[in-house]
């Protein structure tokens, strides 16, 4: 249920920009990080992992890693033989391979050792027979009929067989509507893979209660304690009421620490198995391997449009290449066909999407999942269209955005939507007008716009229960401690949950205490993915903390013989509204509340409501709520070199209501930068299957030198749905940013760069082309062939008035 | 064949003004030895190679990789770590200007990035912004964008020198 808050005006702490709560332990080197535990007794953890992309095991031999003095367990496939994975339909991991490696990097044994040194000898002397496989290496790869399967226990012939997913819908009368076109265009985009580069690398650190009592503890630098606690008590087979987990501020996650991992079953089922404390630091190589980042992308988008330049039909076809394990692939799949039709009105639309295996790291969720690449493509193709229609390729935008409280073609719930204003601010904050297309040679501005989920809609089990829950405790002293499972990864969850709360009860952030992420202490949310946390946990806080209130206001009522609705809670006091003279301080109120109603202690939890399409697939995309983000950027690129020099990027976020400004504010410049880097340098390079550049030099992201100026600007809709109004930040002006600087290119030299990161030798082989009279372009040419079936049909959403329905 | 890997020698290290003799594996970094040996886990690692800047200590006053250091190296030398910034349990205008601009979002690029920005404000008291990104281009970040940290350092430049 949605829950309502009260006062929206006139907020004391919400909506200021307090130093978040978690910001002087994190200077002073207070934080304590995974890879910071030490326990008594604590052995090292380590993998060993696949020199082969693809490679039948033959025999594993450890007899002479467990002779080495020091080393104390030593784990195989064998050891964990039961099956897991993230989603329930793609449960097609081991904790260490059975039988086959998938990739280069796949984990195939485990040791535990007095220390490192120990630990690493202990992996040379483990002896692995293998049999390599012929390996696929590519979506062509994956394509071709004749090379052996990668998911050994599925069945297929042919061309398809190496198909994780597929989906193919169409949302009214596609034909018809590229009937009434009088324009008909068509492109195809690759967008290249790249990872997630979390500063912190992945560690756990596990022990062991011995039985009776047989207690297991993890702790991890993991964004979803809840999965992890679900997928260690599958693969342990132990009762989940035997397994704490416990996520500590994770040192950057951006999606990528959002899969239950090896490390993590195995520093568990060591410490079982030795009875002394294990910890697993995954090396930076290794982070590479663990990846779950941005699955690359060949797509190709069909767009109709009359004339006027009113859009009449979409469709859009996508291919993932999933790496080797399923992951959030069923739902990435889905992702790239999903929120195309949340900016913009498209009257009828045909989405085909199909995610294959291959010999690579698993692709997974990063910042964004499964969107970024279908906006990139969906903004470029607009920005050339606006150009042969010669409308201005903000005008096209604004002849076709999606209304406020509107259905999408594919059944999404649109409520607030201040896309039109985010790009009324951009184009006026950069000086568009007089700079598209009137900029000197060389120089150029580009404009694109995104939207993303404020949580998805549905847990990613199925189930009908609370996607959050909080408790609040104040103790007599007037203490107030709140309980939730929701992890900080940076994102600022911690503070946003202590000012919501703050701001219900009348106090400041740092007067409340916070337990957080702790599967024994804390109730449940389902982690920091897809946005959801300041939407969901935010919600059942303000929930809790109205009905704290409402037990302190009842004591205070009738201590002072004040009613209830006259009274007030600001700055540590409860007072009467219409005399703020009458009243008693926090402390004394609880006083009065303790003995009145106790115990002071309460509870609130969110759903969203129910929103998923009446249609297979239709549960990817819907959210109670949608960002928007519209940018400009601006940038020099050199004719000779093909170097960009991004210099000014201006960008408005539709937040809804900013619960504490500077977080918002450096959740989009985050986003921007970490598009600049997706957009125009970070990838994933493999040579015949073996990634390239597993190390941060190689992998380059930008750097001080590289990072331009950004303007942020927040345009606040008030979300009648949101905590105070709130919706999400943390991903969704990643969005238009990518496509944004391709568009600047093109404005700046004339030439499209259809593929991500525009790197200076594409542009060169852009303007190479040009000069020899030819396309002027540098991107894919076609999409390998497949058979994406019949689509399932589904009818338009009854368009009744939202409006009406549900606005303010 | 057991590595002889715990054949440990005594050093003696001044970290943060105070004296450690600590047993240590000659071969392991400055790094490892401040984070296992002397227990002071706020000083992080993000590739133990020397690419990232998340190990930047003050060695001598110049900001160094501590993964790229043997703590036998920096035996004699005066060490700093981010546990040394604050004094008396008041915090350093670099911690105090890192909360106000958002300067941490996850945290773990922080301490090696307060280092550097130390290091800068010592030698340079009043850093122009392309002087501060050149001073912290070797520290990376993957969350803010750097350019809370610009404005943290130049707050706190700012006050610095007002005190001063």
């Amino acid at each position: 249920m949605a829950v309502t808050t009260e006062p929206k005006q006139g907020t004391a702490v919400v909506g200021g920009s307090d130093p978040k709560i978690d910001a002087h332990a994190k200077a002073t080197g207070q934080t304590v990080y995974a890879d910071d535990i030490h326990l008594p007794r604590m052995l090292v953890g380590r993998l060993l992992r696949s020199p082969h992309r693809h490679a039948k095991i033959l025999g594993i031999d450890v007899s002479r890693a467990s002779a080495l003095p020091g080393v104390h367990g030593i784990l195989t496939g064998a050891d964990l033989p039961i099956r897991y994975g993230i989603m329930p339909v793609a449960q097609d991991e081991h904790a260490l391979a059975i039988e086959k490696v998938r990739f280069h990097g796949d984990p195939v044994a485990a040791v535990a050792a007095i220390d490192e040194e120990t630990a690493d000898e202990a992996l040379r002397l483990i002896e692995v027979e293998y049999e390599e496989l012929a390996p696929i290496s590519s979506i062509a790869d994956a394509m071709k009929p004749d090379l052996p399967l990668i998911d050994s226990d599925r069945h297929g012939e042919g061309v398809g067989r190496q198909v994780n997913r597929k989906g193919t819908l169409e949302f009214g009368d596609v034909d018809g509507g590229f009937a009434r076109a009088d324009h008909t265009y068509e492109d195809l985009f690759f967008f290249e893979g790249n990872t997630h580069l979390p500063m912190e690398e992945h560690a756990a650190v596990a022990q062991w209660e011995p039985e009776p009592r047989g207690r297991l503890t993890v702790w991890s630098s993991t964004q979803v304690p809840h999965y992890l606690h679900r997928t260690l008590a599958k693969v342990l087979e132990l009762a989940p009421n035997r397994i704490r987990v416990i996520a500590t501020p994770v040192g950057g996650g951006f999606g990528g620490k959002s899969d239950p991992f090896s490390h993590e079953i195995c520093a568990a089922r060591l410490a079982t198995l030795t009875g002394r404390p294990v910890k697993f630091t995954l090396t930076r190589e290794e982070v590479f391997y663990a990846h779950r980042g941005r699955h690359p992308v060949l797509m190709r988008v069909r767009t109709g449009f009359t004339e006027d330049g009113t859009l009449t039909a979409m469709a859009f076809r996508t291919m993932l290449d999933g790496g080797a394990y399923g992951s959030y692939g069923p739902a990435s799949v889905y992702y790239t066909g999903a929120l195309q039709t949340v900016t913009y009105d498209v009257p009828t639309y045909k989405f085909e999407g199909v995610r294959v295996l291959t010999n690579k790291p698993p692709c997974g969720p990063k910042r964004g999942h499964g969107t970024p690449q279908p906006r990139f493509a969906l903004e470029c193709h607009l920005d050339k269209v606006a150009t042969d229609l010669g409308i201005d390729p903000i005008d096209l935008r604004l002849r076709n955005l999606i209304e406020p409280y509107s259905y999408s073609i594919n059944h999404l719930r649109v409520t607030t939507c201040g896309l039109r204003e985010c790009i009324e601010i951009v184009d006026a904050e950069s000086g568009w007008r007089e700079k598209h297309g009137k900029l000197p040679y060389g120089r150029g501005v580009g404009f694109a716009v995104g939207s993303y989920l404020c949580g998805a809609g549905l847990p990613i089990y199925f189930n009908d229960m609370s996607q959050s829950e909080v408790q609040i405790k104040v103790d007599r002293g007037g203490g107030v401690t709140v309980y939730s499972m929701a992890i900080d990864i940076g994102q600022g969850s911690d503070h946003m949950l202590v000012t919501v709360v703050a701001e219900v009860l009348g106090l400041r952030p740092n007067d409340i205490a916070l337990v957080a992420a702790d599967t024994d202490l804390t109730p449940i949310d389902l982690g920091s993915y897809s946005s959801r946390v300041t939407f969901m946990a935010g919600n059942a806080a303000v929930q809790a903390a109205e009905r704290m209130r409402d037990k302190v206001f009842a004591a205070v009522s009738a201590d002072l013989g004040v009613p209830v609705e006259k009274l007030a809670a600001r700055d540590g006091r409860i007072f009467d509204r219409d005399d703020p003279n009458i009243g008693m301080d926090w402390p004394a109120a609880v006083g009065v509340a303790s003995v009145l109603h106790p115990p002071l202690v309460t509870a609130g939890s969110y759903k969203t409501p129910k929103l998923a399409g009446p249609y297979k697939g239709g549960g990817v995309g819907p959210s109670p709520a949608y960002s928007y983000t519209a940018s400009i950027v601006e940038l020099e690129c050199d004719p000779e070199t093909g170097v960009v020099d991004v210099e000014r990027v201006w960008i408005a976020h539709d937040i809804g209501k900013a619960i504490n400004r500077v977080s918002v504010e450096g959740q989009v410049v985050g986003s921007v930068y970490m598009a600049l880097g997706e957009a125009l340098f970070e990838e994933q390079t493999f040579r015949r299957g073996y990634l390239k550049n597993p190390s941060i030099l190689e992998y380059r992201s930008p750097t001080f030198l590289e990072m331009p100026e950004v303007e942020t600007f927040l345009v606040e809709t008030d979300d009648p749905e949101g905590p105070f109004g709130a919706k999400e930040v943390g991903q969704g002006p990643l969005l238009p940013v990518i496509p944004a600087v391709a568009n600047a290119i093109y404005d700046a030299v004339g030439v499209r760069v259809d593929e991500v990161p525009i790197s200076p030798d594409k542009v060169v082989k852009a303007l190479q082309e040009k000069a020899q009279g030819k396309e002027p372009r540098v991107g894919p040419k076609a999409m390998p062939e497949f058979d994406y079936g019949e689509p399932v049909k589904v009818d338009p959403p009854d368009q009744l008035s939202l409006r009406e329905v549900l606005a303010p | 064949m057991a590595v002889k890997s715990t054949s440990r020698q005594l050093v003696a290290l001044n970290i943060n003004g105070d004296a450690y003799e600590l047993a240590v594996v000659p071969s392991h970094t400055l790094l490892e030895v401040l984070r296992e040996d002397a227990g002071l886990t706020g000083t992080k690692h993000g590739c133990e190679q020397g690419e990232c800047g998340l190990c930047t200590v003050l060695i001598d006053g110049r900001p160094q990789f501590s993964c790229l250091t043997l703590a036998i190296e920096a035996e004699g030398a005066e060490i700093r770590t981010v546990e040394g910034l604050a004094t008396n349990g008041e915090l350093h205008p670099l911690q105090q200007a890192w909360g106000e601009t958002g300067a941490s979002q996850c945290g773990y690029c922080t301490p090696g990035m307060l280092m550097s920005a130390q290091a800068l404000l010592e030698r340079n008291p009043s850093p122009n912004r392309t002087e501060i990104r050149e001073a912290l281009a070797g520290n990376l970040c993957r969350c803010t964008g750097y350019q809370a940290i610009i404005e943290a350092v130049e707050l706190a430049a700012e006050r610095m020198r007002s005190a001063a």
